[in-house]
């Protein structure tokens, strides 16, 4: 049995709860099981929003993760609240656009990726989320562009058809990295 | 030949009101609204918790009793349950709908719900035994205003009709009384006009009628018909204080 | 059947309660539920029914309580201090036989309280909310998957027995996404010959009423009512009891805390303790049966709540006090770990279930 659980965390307005839908729905059209947790109330305004999302291959228990098996940082306070509870031999993947320090533990795997950067030099600035969500699914097993495609397709509207062409270019980006 | 019966809308209960009461005057009025608009079969009126609570019995059309204060919020879910053939009234006394209902009062005038309410103001607590009511007048002694009602101690009465006659909303608002023959005649004018002003769609219809207690006023019928025209109508006068319809406001 | 498509369990309460047949909806916004009322919001008014942000949560319920008397399916949802308020029109309804379908997205209290997950309104649920001897169905969603399921059943249940029914969530139900299929065989609401929509002059008039003056009628009133409660104690109440068959110890748990406690079994029993759950899907009815048998067979049974021990007395009671009976808890927002339910139950364990 295999479970998943990611926790991604950063800015409100970093696009934070949409990565965690997207990857929950990669989930859900890999036949998995799947649950996305947000955190919510007065501290998604501009503090630190976080997002637990959680793929497994049996029902999901908890929606709740203590100790995330990959922790997606898009800036240093996530960094700083979430590093130590990531479980040993886990991955971390840092924006390192907005998080200048290194990662402190050595028995997890990092990748940093300058997302926002690259983000605003593609002109889609608003979607790091993605660029970091692209590199994910490198990392956790191959990067399949019509797959990607598909799920792209449940979260974002038809009306928005120019949205996913954008979005599929982001996460291409981040695999690519 | 029959020349004075009770409305169909009535049934035959007899009621609990006190001898002198207008409140059987209003409910014949609302009943012989009912039935010459011919709107008996589908009205469903709605009781308030006070002298009138139990009105439920005698009015032949469904009722529903609502919790003390509540009724327009009961009536805006009954109308909103079938818009196009639900008829409903609120029938609701002073400390019914100008104190503990006095937000779904407002906001159900805001709204320009529907419904035609029938607020019978009699400036006392009846039921309970004669307290101090929202619209109980300055100076009024009742048992918990026993040295009359102190303005600077426990604040004015509110003027219903003035008051609501601010807001954007309500369709039709009027004060009348019962006290006379002319004024009874006048009341049901105004009481088939706020039905008719519901089944032509026109909204919030609110008739204030200025009523007696005799037994709480400590007076003889007679006399409290007379302290209406000397005390209650100088401090809530009567006429309309909006129609929308008819471009008046007061 | 469809595919499954991602939804917050508030979502999933809202678009099952339109499938099941609801067309008003009546609240007032509050956190962490406001999900509901924003669904109805833009949904409503294109499918011909009525969505109204209410003045307050005793106009909402008293809205509710209108539509109910004429007939109709229609629900109210709120969070803990707004079911307080909601507490009168409970109780009238209850005493004037209406169905309805009232949702509680539990916070953290009491008073204002926080707007974290919580599952400290069991008592206000189950002992009925307001004043006076009755009960609502109360059932209890572990999942966005039941979240709709339990809300199309809530509304059957509601019309079946004249009673309000009340999905007892929290704020991880209701926020949390996960895969639901929304396919039901809904059972049509049954014929409601009391209700108030007008005589058409064809019959007596209908009253809806909880005023009752003559106590002698109030008793008979009250003892019918309980009848049908006695009833529906016998033939409603629903639970899942999970790896009980060998099970030494028991663990009670409901909604967010059924699913923290799952993991926690899994685990005990990897490391060679015989836990099992059983998971009450009613809380009232109270599932009493699985209990009865438990108590029989295992030497402790641990509450795990979201409460300082609300729950807990009614498994006391189901038990009969045969085994002891523990509480694993956190309040306020926290919620228990997996962690501290597998310290809770190596802790029994250790005792042999002893206190």
């Amino acid at each position: 049995m295999s479970t998943k659980q990611m926790l991604l965390s950063g800015f409100g307005g970093q696009g934070i709860l949409f990565a965690g839908k997207f990857l929950a729905y990669k989930g859900l059209t890999d036949g998995k099981q799947v649950s996305w947790l947000p955190s919510y109330g007065p501290e998604m305004r501009g503090g630190t929003a976080s997002c637990s999302v959680i793929i497994s291959d049996e029902a999901v228990g908890s929606p709740i993760i203590s100790n995330p098996d990959i922790l997606v940082a898009m800036n240093l306070p996530s960094l700083d609240k979430f590093e130590k509870s990531v479980v040993s031999g886990g991955i971390i993947l840092a924006d390192s656009t907005l998080i200048e320090r290194k990662v402190e533990r050595d028995d997890v795997t990092v990748y940093y990726i300058p997302a926002t950067r690259l983000a605003s030099e593609n002109g889609f600035p608003t979607l790091a989320n993605m660029i970091l969500m692209g590199k994910l699914l490198e990392v956790l097993g191959g990067f399949n562009a019509e797959d990607v495609k598909a799920t792209l397709s449940k979260v974002i509207s038809a009306k928005r058809a120019d949205m996913l062409e954008t979005n599929l270019k982001a996460l291409k980006l981040g695999a690519d990295f | 030949m029959v020349v004075f019966d009770k409305p169909h809308s009535l049934n035959e209960m007899s009621m609990h009101y006190c001898p002198g009461c207008t409140h059987g005057i209003i409910h014949r009025l609302v009943a012989e609204v009912m039935d010459e608009l011919g709107i008996e079969g589908r009205t469903i009126g709605v009781a308030p918790v006070g002298c009138s609570v139990m009105a439920y019995n005698y009015f032949n059309c469904d009722m529903i009793e609502a919790a003390h204060g509540r009724a327009p919020a009961v009536a805006t879910g009954v109308k909103r349950a079938d818009p196009e053939n639900h008829v409903v009234f609120t029938y609701q006394g002073d400390g019914d709908l100008a104190s503990i209902g006095m937000a779904e009062t407002v906001h159900a005038a805001a709204r320009n719900e529907n419904i035609t309410v029938i607020f019978v103001n009699n400036a006392i607590y009846g039921m309970t035994g004669g307290q101090m009511a929202p619209t109980s007048l300055p100076g009024q002694v009742t048992q918990t205003s026993p040295y009359g009602r102190d303005v600077n101690h426990c604040g004015y009465p509110i003027k219903v009709c003035e008051m609501l006659s601010q807001l954007d909303g309500p369709e039709y608002l009027e004060r009348v009384t019962v006290n006379s023959v002319k004024a009874v005649r006048n009341a049901k004018k105004a009481i088939k006009k706020a039905f008719q002003n519901q089944l032509d769609g026109k909204g919030f219809s609110l008739v204030e009628v200025v009523s007696s207690c005799p037994t709480n006023w400590g007076l003889t019928p007679q006399q409290a018909l007379k302290w209406i025209d000397e005390k209650m109508i100088p401090y809530y006068p009567l006429g309309v204080y909006k129609d929308r319809s008819a471009g008046e406001d007061k | 059947m469809a595919d499954k498509v991602l939804m917050k369990g508030n979502e999933a309460i809202a678009e099952a309660a339109i499938i099941a047949g609801c067309r008003h909806y009546f609240g007032y916004p509050i956190t962490p539920q406001t999900e509901i009322a924003a669904y109805m919001a833009k949904k409503m008014p294109k499918i011909g029914g009525a969505f109204l942000q209410a003045e307050s949560e005793i106009a909402a319920i008293n809205m509710v309580y209108g539509v109910a008397a004429a007939g109709r399916r229609v629900m109210t949802s709120s969070s803990s201090p707004g079911i307080s308020l909601k507490s009168e029109g409970l109780s009238y309804m209850a005493g004037s036989d209406l169905p309805a379908l009232v949702v509680n997205v539990q916070r953290g209290g009491p008073g204002l309280g926080g707007i974290q997950p919580s599952q400290s309104d069991y008592f206000q649920a189950t002992r009925g909310s307001g004043h006076g001897d009755y009960h609502m169905i109360v059932l209890a969603p572990a999942s966005v998957q039941e979240m709709a399921e339990l809300t199309v059943k809530g509304f059957e249940l509601a019309d079946t027995y004249r009673m309000t029914s009340m999905i007892l969530a929290d704020g991880t139900m209701g926020q949390m996404m996960e895969p639901v299929s929304l396919e039901f065989d809904v059972k049509p609401a049954p014929e409601k010959p009391w209700a108030t929509v007008g005589t058409k002059l064809q019959r007596k008039h209908n009253i809806v009423n909880s005023l009752s003056l003559v106590p002698e009628e109030l008793e008979q009133l009250n003892f019918e009512r309980y009848e049908k409660y006695n009833y529906i104690k016998e033939n409603e109440a629903m639970y899942e009891e999970y790896l009980m068959d060998d099970a030494e110890y028991a663990i009670a748990a409901f909604g967010i805390a059924s699913r923290v406690a799952k993991n926690a079994v899994n685990e005990a029993r990897k490391q060679g303790i015989k836990v099992g759950m059983i998971r009450p899907i009613t809380l009232w009815p109270f599932p009493v049966a699985p209990f009865k048998k438990a108590a029989d067979k295992v030497k402790a049974i641990i509450s795990v709540e979201l409460s300082m021990g609300q729950m807990i007395e009614d498994v006391r009671l189901a038990t009969e006090c045969k085994v002891p009976v523990t509480l694993c808890n956190r309040v306020g927002g926290m919620i228990v770990s997996p962690e501290q339910v597998l310290e809770a139950i190596k802790e029994v364990a250790e005792n042999g279930g002893a206190k």
